[in-house]
C-alpha cells in the first residue's frame, strides 16, 4: 500500500530532522540564483541564518510577479547544461514563468508522482488514459512519467478531442483517467448523447481530478456518473506539478509531500502565519529541487492544514481541497465570495446539470450577480411551478451559503458554452 | 386519452422557432400550442398529431421534454359550450391545472386541451356527461 514505506509513514521527528537538511542544501543552493543572491543582500539575511523551518521567516515571500520578472535565468542555480527540461505557464498576459529541471530533479518528480499513484491504487495492470494536456503544461508529463514508473500501461492521448477519448475508453478498457473535473462533467454528457452508458460501457475503476479545484460535491457526482472513485490532486508547474498533494484512499484532505516541500498556510492580507486549521494562502519551499529553487512561494491558493493523523498511517500533513484562489475571489455588495461556494451548492441539487455561470454586472449603480443553471432533462415534468420552485430553492441555497442573493436563472441543457480546458465560471462585466 | 408534448425553453428570441424547426422537418404538425413564462424561462406545451414522434426528435435534439396524458373535449363552436364543460367539472371537483382551445371548423367544433390531477376520474365523467373526448389518433385525423 506504500510506494516508499519508510518515507511515507516517517515519524515526524524524523521528517523534521530531514527538512532541515535539505533547507540548508536548498539555501546554499539558491546563493547561485542572481534572484536570492539580490534578496539576501538586500535584506540582510546571511544565508547561514536560514538553518531550520521556523527560520524561514526572515526570507521574504518570492511571488509569480518574481518569476516572470527573473525570466529567463535570475532563478537558475546550475549551468544550464546541466537542466534537462523546462516547463512554462502560459505567457498570455506578458511574460512566462519558467521552471528548469535537472535529470535528478525529474527523477525525483516522477517519484513524487509514482508515490501518489500508489497511494490511490494505481498498479502495473492499469490502463491510465492520460487526458491532460501535453507540452509546457505540466499536467500531462508529469502524471504520465509517473504512471510508467509504476508500470501501467499509459496512454498520452492528452487533452480535448472527445470522440477519440470515448474510443480509446471503450477499446483499450481504460482503468484509470487523469482527467479536469469540468471536463469529466462535460464528457458524460458526451457519452451518454453517443448512447454509451459510462458506468456500463466502460471499466474505470479510478479517476485523478487535477488541474481545477471543485467542490466535494462534484466529486461525488462524477463518481456517481462514472461508478468510480474520484481523488483530488493538487499541483502548479512552480512547485513540479502534479504530485505535490494527494489524496489517499480515505479521500479527506490531501497529503503533502514534506519531504520535498515545507509548507505554511498565512494570511493572505497580513502574511502572517494561520493558526492551525483556519485557511489562508498557501505558501510553498522546494527542499528537493536543484536548478529552481523556489523559497516561500505565494500559491495563491487557499486551503488549511490538517494536523491530525491520519489513518493510512501516512505522516505528511494534509491540506484540505483548495476553497479558491485568492486573485480569483470576487467581492459582490461587500462580501468575499469564491466560485468554488457557488459551485458547492449547485452540484448539492439534482436538478442541476453539469454546466453553469456566474455574471456580475452593474446596472444603474447597482451591481447584479446572475447565475446562470443548466437544469438536468430527466427532472422535468412539464410543469412551470415545479421549475419555478426549484428556482426559488437553487436562490435560497446560494444565499444560505454566500450571504447574498443572486438572481438565478434556469438555462437548457448545453445552451452555455463549454470548454475542454479548465472552465471559466465567472464573468464579471462590471466597469467602475 | 391524448396527449401533449411540453418543452423547457428559455425566454429568449428563436426558441419557438428552434421548435417549430424541428417539428417540421420531423413532418410533424402542430394542432395547438401555448406559452407559459416566469423568470426566465417557460413551458411551451404543444398539440401535435404524432405526440410520440414529437417526443423523441426533441429529446435527440437534447431539449428537456415531457410526454404528458391530456383530455381533449370536442365542443361546439358555439357561446356557452366552454361554461358546460366547466360547470360539469367544478361540480365533480376536479380542479383544471392548465387549459386551452384551438377551433377545427370555424362555426362548428372546437377542440378544449385540458390537464387535470386526476386523468381516468375526469375523463369517466366527462363521457357520463355527453361529451366527447378525442384519442391521439383521432387528433391525427384532424
Ligand atoms: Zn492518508
Amino acid at each position: 500500500m506504500y510506494w516508499e514505506k519508510d518515507v511515507e509513514t516517517m515519524p515526524r521527528e524524523e521528517l523534521y530532522a530531514l527538512q532541515t537538511a535539505r533547507l540548508q542544501k536548498t539555501i546554499q543552493n539558491a546563493m547561485r540564483t542572481p534572484f536570492y543572491r539580490r534578496l539576501f543582500t538586500q535584506h540582510r539575511i546571511h544565508p547561514e541564518q536560514i538553518k531550520t523551518p521556523e527560520d524561514l521567516k526572515h526570507v521574504p515571500f518570492t511571488t509569480k510577479e518574481d518569476l516572470r520578472q527573473g525570466f529567463p535565468f535570475d532563478f537558475l542555480a546550475v549551468p544550464l547544461e546541466e537542466v534537462v527540461r523546462l516547463h512554462s505557464s502560459s505567457g498570455t498576459t506578458g511574460t512566462p514563468t519558467v521552471i528548469y529541471h535537472t535529470k535528478e530533479d525529474l527523477d525525483r518528480w516522477t517519484n513524487q508522482v509514482a508515490r501518489c499513484l500508489y497511494m490511490v491504487g494505481v498498479r502495473k495492470h492499469d490502463v491510465f488514459q492520460n487526458m491532460m494536456s501535453y507540452g509546457l503544461f505540466t499536467g500531462g508529463l508529469g502524471m504520465h512519467y509517473g504512471a510508467e514508473r509504476i508500470g501501467a500501461l499509459t496512454i498520452p492521448i492528452g487533452a480535448g478531442n472527445t470522440k477519440r477519448q470515448i474510443w480509446f475508453l471503450k477499446h483499450f478498457k481504460s482503468t484509470v483517467i487523469h482527467i479536469i473535473p469540468s471536463y469529466a462533467l462535460l464528457l458524460s454528457t458526451i457519452i451518454r448523447g453517443e448512447g454509451l452508458d459510462p458506468r456500463k460501457d466502460f471499466n474505470l475503476r479510478i479517476i485523478l481530478l487535477g488541474a481545477e479545484p471543485h467542490s466535494e460535491e462534484t466529486r461525488r457526482r462524477i463518481e456517481d456518473i462514472y461508478g468510480a472513485k474520484a481523488y483530488n490532486s493538487y499541483g502548479l508547474s512552480e512547485m513540479n506539478g502534479p504530485g505535490g498533494a494527494f489524496e489517499c484512499l480515505y479521500q479527506n484532505g490531501m497529503h503533502i509531500w514534506e519531504d520535498y516541500y515545507i509548507v505554511e498556510i498565512v494570511n493572505p492580507k497580513t502574511l502572517e502565519p494561520c493558526p492551525p486549521g483556519e485557511p489562508g494562502e498557501l505558501v510553498l519551499t522546494t527542499i528537493f529541487r536543484d536548478a529552481t529553487p523556489i523559497l516561500r512561494y505565494r500559491t495563491r491558493d487557499v486551503t488549511a492544514l490538517i494536523e491530525e493523523p491520519c489513518p493510512c498511517g501516512r505522516t505528511h500533513r494534509k491540506i484540505t481541497r483548495i476553497q479558491g484562489r485568492t486573485d480569483d475571489m470576487f467581492i459582490f455588495r461587500g462580501v468575499n465570495i469564491f466560485p468554488m461556494q457557488v459551485e458547492k451548492v449547485l452540484m448539492g441539487i439534482p436538478e442541476v446539470g453539469s454546466n453553469y455561470r456566474i455574471i456580475l454586472e452593474r446596472k444603474d449603480y447597482e451591481d447584479t450577480m446572475r447565475v446562470e443553471v443548466e437544469i438536468k432533462p430527466e427532472f422535468f415534468f412539464g410543469d412551470l411551478q415545479k421549475l419555478e420552485r426549484l428556482r426559488e430553492r437553487i436562490e435560497a441555497e446560494l444565499k444560505a451559503e454566500i450571504l447574498v442573493t443572486p438572481e438565478v436563472v434556469l438555462v437548457e441543457p448545453g445552451s452555455l458554452p463549454t470548454q475542454e480546458g479548465k472552465a471559466q465560471r465567472v464573468f464579471d462585466y462590471r466597469v467602475l | 386519452m391524448a396527449h401533449q408534448v411540453s418543452v423547457f425553453a428559455e425566454n429568449k428570441p428563436g426558441r419557438i422557432e428552434k421548435i417549430a424547426r424541428i417539428l417540421a422537418e420531423a413532418h410533424i404538425n402542430i394542432r395547438a400550442i401555448t406559452i407559459s413564462s416566469a423568470n426566465g424561462f417557460g413551458v411551451v406545451k404543444i398539440l401535435v398529431d404524432q405526440p410520440q414522434k414529437a417526443f423523441e426528435v426533441l429529446r435527440e435534439q437534447g431539449l428537456p421534454v415531457y410526454l404528458q396524458e391530456v383530455i381533449a373535449v370536442v365542443l361546439e363552436d358555439t357561446p356557452g359550450s366552454l361554461h358546460r364543460v366547466a360547470k360539469v367539472l367544478a361540480e365533480n371537483g376536479i380542479n383544471v391545472e392548465d387549459a386551452y382551445g384551438f377551433v377545427v371548423e370555424r362555426g362548428k367544433a372546437a377542440i378544449l386541451v385540458i390537464q387535470v390531477e386526476h386523468e381516468p376520474q375526469a375523463q369517466s365523467v366527462l363521457e357520463r356527461n355527453g361529451f366527447t373526448l378525442l384519442s391521439d389518433e383521432e387528433i391525427y385525423r384532424l
